[in-house]
């Protein structure tokens, strides 16, 4: 970033925005804005508490669960579409529409099928990631290198070898792509699903702090979920920037 | 047709979503251990007759015939060389090369021995571990050759390997691909639309008429290579005639 002709490190800004926060915090302009200072001491006597590791366990095994089904169930589902024409057409349409559906809105219906509990969370966290990564891996499948395929072919590669060996690793920076989008839809279907659950994970914490007025644990709580989102897409990131070169000599 | 014909293709016919006919009517023999060349202007369906040949088109009409057993799909007695090579972008040098083998399923530490053979035979000893992108265009294509060499095929089928490779790189890999292909006793069917790098490689070239295209005269020229260098070669009177004769046939095509 530049600023007056001048660099500013990255970090800068966010240290400017945490400084205008403790600024208005400390003036009490409103009592949902603590200062900075004490969300972050919040944050560590809530961090180590056995209430936070346990709801943050059972927050992470959901997630977990949730995105391993998505990713075993899409990935499949999306080179199945980019490869059959008709389960294309068929799927197609639904999947666009789910990708961009508010799914927040289904989970009061989870809820009335599944009952009240840790599945309906996976559930929920299974549908906010898994439309997005059907819709990568079938793009990148069928951006996939054509010539690759018949490379594959004319030195006698079954369909199945074609399809582990050339076209899912062709499609692997798009599949990357999906899976972070993914990713960061899963932490936000963790949340809201625990939310509207209100009784297990991190949403019990969320629901419990704000309707004492714990402000403080509350935003702190808020970072710690933003941060773990933040972390868990930038590795994916990471692994994607190591596929890019895939795109350049594709 | 000749006798000792290890390719024979029999009235191949191929039209496209029942419209653009590419080929019509093609019958011609490849002899063994010959180097012979599709040559024609584009779109007289040389690369179209070549992957009906490598079965990974099928053709409309005729048949197709390799070692007396007619061609229903890719075979291991065939190998390819792309246009654009056709490298896995994820995979070294040492895994594209051994690629072909490891499709047949070929134990890990056996592949790579071969492959590293076929390596050092094109001449790229030394990046087996580097990956396709971090290599140029003559050195990629050298890649492709060494593929197609280590599945060990009889008849080596490829499509324009040059076209995309600057003209430098491109006489010094002709030269090179002369002296391994006569040492390894290979067929080739070589499609092309350079004349001067059909006569300067081929044993025999076909000359198709555009589209539709079919067989318009097959020309031997008969250069006597010998122990004789590039330069030699390229003032031989038979190498200068037969691309004068090509030439002759070939701008009654040139709109």
């Amino acid at each position: 970033m530049r600023l007056f002709g001048r660099r500013i490190p990255v970090g800068f800004s966010l240290a400017f925005w945490f400084i205008v926060w403790e600024l208005v915090g400390r003036a009490r302009l409103s009592t949902i804005v603590p200062p900075v200072s004490r969300i972050v001491m919040a944050g560590i006597t809530i961090l180590p508490s056995e209430k936070f590791m346990k709801a943050a366990g059972i927050s992470l095994r959901s997630f977990a669960i949730g995105m391993g089904l998505a990713l075993v169930l899409g990935i499949p589902v999306g080179v199945l579409m980019a490869r059959v024409e008709g389960i294309g057409r068929v799927l197609g349409m639904w999947v666009n529409i789910f990708v961009s559906a508010p799914i927040s809105a289904l989970v009061p219906i989870l809820m009335g099928v599944i009952g009240i509990g840790e599945t309906t969370v996976v559930v929920t966290v299974f549908l906010f990631a898994v439309f997005v990564i059907i819709l990568d891996t079938q793009v990148g499948v069928r951006n996939a290198n054509r010539s690759l395929v018949e490379m594959a072919r004319s030195f006698g590669a079954r369909r199945l070898q074609i399809h582990t060996k050339v076209l899912a690793l062709s499609a692997l920076p798009e599949i990357l792509t999906g899976v972070r989008l993914a990713a960061i839809r899963g932490v936000k279907g963790v949340v809201i699903g625990q939310l509207l659950v209100a009784i297990i994970g991190v949403g019990e914490l969320f629901e419990l702090y704000s309707k004492h007025f714990l402000m403080e644990e509350f935003w702190s709580l808020v970072i710690l979920v933003f941060l773990f989102a933040y972390l868990v897409s930038e590795a994916i990131a990471s692994l994607e920037r190591r596929v890019e070169y895939y795109a350049s000599t594709r | 047709m000749s006798a000792d014909a290890i390719v024979e293709v029999a009235g191949v016919g191929k039209t496209y979503e029942g419209r653009v006919q590419a080929l019509v009517d093609v019958s011609l023999g490849f002899p063994s251990g010959k180097l012979s060349t599709l040559l024609g202007p584009s779109g007289c369906g040389k690369t179209t007759l070549l992957k009906i040949i490598g079965g990974l088109i099928p053709a409309t009409t005729g048949e197709v015939w390799v070692k007396g057993r007619k061609v229903e799909g890719p075979g291991p007695e065939r190998a390819f060389v792309f246009q654009d090579f056709a490298l896995l972008p994820w995979a070294t040098v040492l895994r594209n090369v051994a690629f072909g083998l490891e499709l047949r399923g070929v134990p890990t530490a056996e592949r790579e021995e071969i492959a590293r053979q076929q390596i050092v035979e094109v001449g790229l000893a030394g990046f087996e571990s580097t990956y396709p992108h971090q290599l140029s265009g003559g050195m990629r294509q050298r890649v492709g050759l060494a593929r197609a060499l280590a599945v060990d095929a009889d008849i080596i089928l490829m499509d324009e390997p040059f076209s995309s490779v600057d003209e430098q790189t491109r006489r010094k890999f002709q030269e090179e691909l002369l002296d391994l292909l006569r040492r390894k006793q290979k067929t080739v069917i070589f499609v092309t639309h350079s004349i001067e790098e059909a006569a300067y490689l081929s044993d025999r070239i076909v000359l198709l008429s555009p589209r539709p295209g079919t067989v318009s005269k097959i020309i031997q020229p008969n250069i006597a290579r010998g122990q004789r260098s590039a330069d030699e070669i390229r003032r031989d009177k038979n190498y200068l005639d037969a691309v004068d004769e090509i030439w002759q046939i070939l701008r009654r095509y040139v709109a």
